[in-house]
């Protein structure tokens, strides 16, 4: 289990507790944090799950791997710390976790 | 994407059966539709049949059609495109449907290519939307659509004598990047990183061109626009050295797809929070012959499953059947037992 928090483009703060092994982005959608669309469904195929990494996690999170990087080409205002929210897996070292979320997806 | 706009075509059909979309669902329908007889003509902007199982997740596997185990949304696909071929429907690739009018008889559907059906139903499966591409988040880019900036090729002939900018690094960009080359004044292609997603030949022809000095190949993004009146002069690039600016009168982003209710919504159909609401006794919309199947649909208790949608159409023919056969009486067979169905599918 981790604690995830969601900031919203508007500073509003979502926490949830989140299982291992299920994605930041289920957690968003199941929890209706908005702003966090995923069309795709969490395949890795529509950069619309977009969030950004606060900067002290970004070790923890890892880099994007290169399909990953390919959809964030498709990203609204790409940042460094830019990452698709499917993509990032839950597990007990995430605890504490806090991304935020773009003014929009596409 | 390629299959659209090669040259306007007129073009005129009459049918039973229009279904916008081509994912699974609406190629379902044509099976349920060509049980009971009726013809059917599809319509879909993507240049080939699937809709998002072949444009979002061809490779992934489903796991919840009866009686598939695991089936990849390409292989379901196939299989439907092999199921619905008894009945010959027409496809119409790469276009859009943009003008829906009731007639007399039916409706007449009107395609950004210039195609025009004549019919007496219209099913909508158009899942969420048709796929139109992305415009990049570039501040005041609108006023330059359709004047200084494209997001399709239609004529290479429009963009000859230009200062060209290509943004992306997809197989589009790529694509284009190496075919408008030769005609431009001058090309120009920006990616945010130095790896493509396009095919390596084609990557590596663009670097072939740009070491000869014909294609100039810049990191980084597109911040802003620079001219007036929707004539484009210039855009500034923000790279790793800070921001650049770059002579451009056309602008081509390659940004992908995303998927907009798009004409849809004009149609005077009772919509709930972007989704067509209908009867779930014949899915029929509010307004009669035109039918909803699929995820753009909306009832209560809705799913947006695939599973659902071929249930949806099933239903759904029965009612297409009584407003373009009104006098035929339906009897209600299997594909198991009934020599009449059997012979429509072949295999009797």
């Amino acid at each position: 289990m981790a604690r995830l928090t969601f900031v919203g483009s508007d500073g509003t703060r979502y926490e949830v507790q989140a299982e291992n092994g299920s994605t930041v982005m289920e957690n968003a959608i199941r929890n209706g944090v908005p702003g966090i669309e995923a069309e795709c469904g969490g395949a890795c195929a529509c950069a619309t799950c977009h969030v950004y990494v606060a900067e002290e996690w970004r070790p923890v999170t890892g880099s994007p791997e290169p399909m990953e990087e390919d959809m964030l080409d498709f990203a609204y205002d790409l940042r460094p710390n830019s990452r698709l929210s499917c993509q990032i897996q839950v597990s007990d070292e995430l605890d504490g976790l806090v991304v935020t979320v773009p003014p929009r997806q596409a | 994407m390629g299959g659209r706009g090669e040259g306007m075509t007129s073009n005129y059909a009459e049918t039973d059966v229009v279904i916008v979309g081509s994912g699974p669902v609406g190629l379902f329908a044509v099976f349920e539709l060509g049980l009971l007889d009726l013809k059917c003509h599809l319509i879909d902007i993507l240049d080939r049949p699937g809709g998002q199982c072949a444009e979002l997740y061809a490779e992934k596997p489903i796991y919840d059609i009866p009686a598939w185990p695991r089936i990849t949304a390409q292989g379901l696909i196939d299989n439907l495109t092999e199921q619905i071929r008894p009945f010959k429907a027409e496809f119409h690739f790469g276009e859009m449907v943009t003008e829906l009018e009731r007639t007399e008889g039916g409706f007449r559907v009107r395609t950004d290519n210039d195609t025009t059906i004549a019919c007496k139903v219209v099913v909508v499966a158009a899942g969420g939307g048709s796929f139109q591409p992305k415009r990049p988040p570039i501040p005041g880019i609108e006023a330059y659509e359709g004047s200084s900036v494209f997001y399709s090729v239609r004529k290479m002939e429009d963009f000859r004598g230009h200062d060209l900018v290509v943004v992306g690094g997809g197989d589009s960009a790529l694509d284009w990047t190496l075919n408008l080359q030769p005609l431009a004044k001058s090309l120009t292609l920006i990616h945010r990183r130095p790896e493509f997603r396009a095919a390596p030949d084609s990557v590596n022809k663009m670097l072939a061109l740009r070491d000869a000095g014909l294609v100039s190949f810049q990191l980084g993004q597109v911040t802003e626009l620079k001219g007036s009146d929707g004539a484009l002069q210039g855009i500034v690039l923000k790279g790793a050295e800070g921001d650049s600016e770059i002579v451009a009168t056309r602008l081509l982003p390659f940004f992908g797809l995303t998927m907009k209710l798009g004409p849809v919504a004009d149609w005077g159909l009772n919509l709930t929070e972007n989704h067509v609401a209908v009867n779930t006794t014949t899915f029929q919309t509010s307004e009669p012959g035109i039918f909803a199947i699929g995820d753009i649909n909306t009832y209560p208790g809705k799913l947006k499953l695939i599973l659902c949608g071929f249930s949806e159409a099933a239903m759904m023919a029965r009612a297409a059947k009584k407003i373009v056969h009104p006098n035929e009486k339906v009897v209600f067979q299997y594909t198991t037992a009934s020599s009449s169905l059997q012979k429509k599918l072949g295999v009797a």
